[in-house]
């Protein structure tokens, strides 16, 4: 067994492979197909201070090789998360991240304080980047201004490790990176989903309720992977790779180009298996390789 | 329990120009299953097919250990899965969401427009051996679309409605004169358009009714949040929640 452990700041991960928000609910939804704890960990769906309805349904349509979303965030809320689902899952041996989303720095905050007292939870990722909320969402991740606003309160706010969650819906990636860096994150997630579209030829009308939504696996890889790249040069705290990664191969690039971990999204969809194979995939090419780390692969390209 | 798992194709069957029946056999013992349940279908032949599609369960056959699929070609995935041949395999998650709930003794109306006969099968076997009587109501365009109607003759009374007259009642299904009657239970799927006018019927008569809805899903498990209706609850995931409804639970402007 090749060495699979990672760390951000303190936090120590048994492997590089987590899931990615909004694709992976809270966990137990996995429990039929999957032992959890073999994970390194898992990102909750975005949740918010109060419960979510989301968008008008329709909210999806498949593409070449991936898909579009217009969810809109709909949860039912922190205080539910706390009362009714960490009780289920805070026994799991693995890394429980929530996804923090919100319309307010006020509302973020909120959220990050009620997590701070939640001993089973390491770590938060702040999403700054969702593109399907009318108010706040990617509106706080496409300025290095307002994206240093809300990393700077959370920092404040939160003591445990804080990741923050980067939209690819910019000009350069790399100065919000550095805005998250210089207010205290302890890492950057990238990316969440492009803004995309789909139209019906037929009834000449966009398919989705929202007209836009979030397009998201295999077809993003390129973009994931560049925008990983340009940010590992940019920036000293550990990445965390994500955007179309179907199998270890797709991972094992994502490490190349610079990600200490990875996070397995879409393709949760299509085989619940996934992340708990891309592990064993990435320690057999470690073997393979005669590489005895995976931190000795990051960035060596 | 979901379980993800290959299934061997033992038939794949033409039913008309547009639509099959497979028939997919399990090495295990089948778990078991409820009618209006669904499986999602990995069809790993059509590159361009990226996400699983959904299929209702037509019917189980425990003595075989086969499940079947009834499934019209509308597109690549479903054209490509249209071609599979006896002996390959095909992946499935299943068995998903929640089914209709039986009665029992009661005087029941299934009410099928299209291939939304697809679920009704096995439930008019379920219902059928909880003693019901059982009422079966088909509607398509023409009679080219009323299908599967000898297997339902053999859980109930069959109805037919064609749009062109080309067979039996001339009409929509929902103006079929069997709906003139009183029933303890109506159970449907089809088109939308269609299944509103089902409950509006059903409201009306207040008759218990439940639909199957089809609303677009990417994982079929409740984690994407694609497929949601809006219910007295607030959006539900219609693959956890559903497929199976009460109207009574949904906020339709009937």
């Amino acid at each position: 067994m090749a060495d699979l452990k990672v760390k951000i700041k303190n936090l120590l991960f048994k492997n590089p492979v987590l899931t990615a928000s909004g694709t992976f609910g809270y966990g137990e939804e996995f429990e039929d197909f999957i032992a959890l704890n073999k994970l390194g960990g898992f990102i909750t769906k975005g949740t918010t201070l109060k419960s979510r309805e989301g968008n008008a349904y329709p909210r999806m349509h498949e593409t070449a090789s991936g898909m579009l979303n217009a969810v809109g965030l709909q949860n039912k809320g922190i205080d539910y998360f706390i009362k009714t689902t960490y009780p289920k899952i805070k026994k799991l041996d693995t890394n429980i991240i929530v996804n923090v989303s919100g319309s307010t720095i006020e509302d973020y905050v909120a959220v990050a304080e009620k997590l701070n007292t939640l001993e089973k939870i390491p770590a938060i990722e702040l999403n700054i980047s969702c593109p399907n909320v009318k108010q706040g969402g990617m509106a706080f991740g496409t300025s290095c201004k307002s994206a240093a606003e809300v990393t700077r309160a959370i920092r404040k706010a939160y003591k445990k490790v804080l990741i923050v969650k980067l939209s690819p819906n910019v000009t350069d990636i790399t100065e919000i990176a550095r805005a998250a860096e210089a207010e205290g994150a302890d890492a950057v997630s990238l990316i969440n989903t492009l803004l995309g579209m789909a139209i019906n030829a037929e009834t000449r009308k966009p398919v989705l309720s929202t007209v836009t939504g979030g397009l998201s696996g295999p077809c993003i890889k390129p973009v994931a992977l560049r925008m990983v790249w340009q940010t590992y040069k940019a920036v000293k705290i550990p990445i965390i790779g994500l955007g179309g990664i179907m199998n270890a191969t797709d991972a094992i690039e994502f490490f190349l180009a610079g990600a200490t971990a990875i996070q397995i999204g879409t393709a949760n969809f299509i085989d619940p298996q996934t992340a708990v194979k891309v592990v064993k995939g990435i320690n057999d090419y470690l073997k393979k390789h005669k590489i005895n780390s995976v931190k000795e692969i990051t960035g060596k390209i | 329990m979901k379980f993800i798992k290959d299934f061997k194709i033992l038939k794949n069957t033409a039913v008309s120009g547009d639509t099959f029946i497979l028939e997919l056999q399990l090495k295990e013992k089948l778990p078991q299953m409820f009618p209006g349940q669904f499986a999602e279908v990995l069809i790993s032949k059509s590159k361009k097919t990226f996400l699983r599609r959904p299929f209702s369960i037509h019917d189980v056959n425990t003595s075989k250990n086969t499940i079947s699929l009834f499934v019209k070609k509308v597109g690549e995935g479903t054209t490509a899965l249209s071609k599979y041949k006896t002996g390959e395999k095909v992946n499935l998650i299943f068995p998903l969401g929640k089914g209709f709930n039986l009665t029992k003794n009661k005087k029941v109306l299934l009410i099928g427009g299209g291939c939304g006969i697809a679920p009704l099968l096995y439930l008019a076997k379920c219902l059928n051996e909880n003693k019901n009587d059982i009422h079966i109501l088909l509607g398509g365009r023409s009679k080219e679309d009323i299908l599967e109607t000898e297997k339902f003759k053999k859980s109930g009374k069959v109805y037919i409605s064609t749009e062109n007259g080309s067979l039996c009642e001339k009409g929509l299904v929902t103006q079929n004169p069997v709906l003139k009657n009183k029933f303890d239970k109506i159970y449907s799927c089809g088109p939308m358009p269609m299944l509103k006018e089902v409950a509006k019927i059903a409201k009306q008569k207040n008759t218990e009714c439940e639909v199957s809805l089809e609303n677009t899903m990417a994982c079929g498990i409740g984690v994407c949040l694609c497929c949601v209706v809006e219910t007295t609850k607030g959006n539900q995931c219609v693959c956890t929640e559903g497929t199976v409804f009460n109207i009574k639970d949904l906020i339709w402007q009937i």
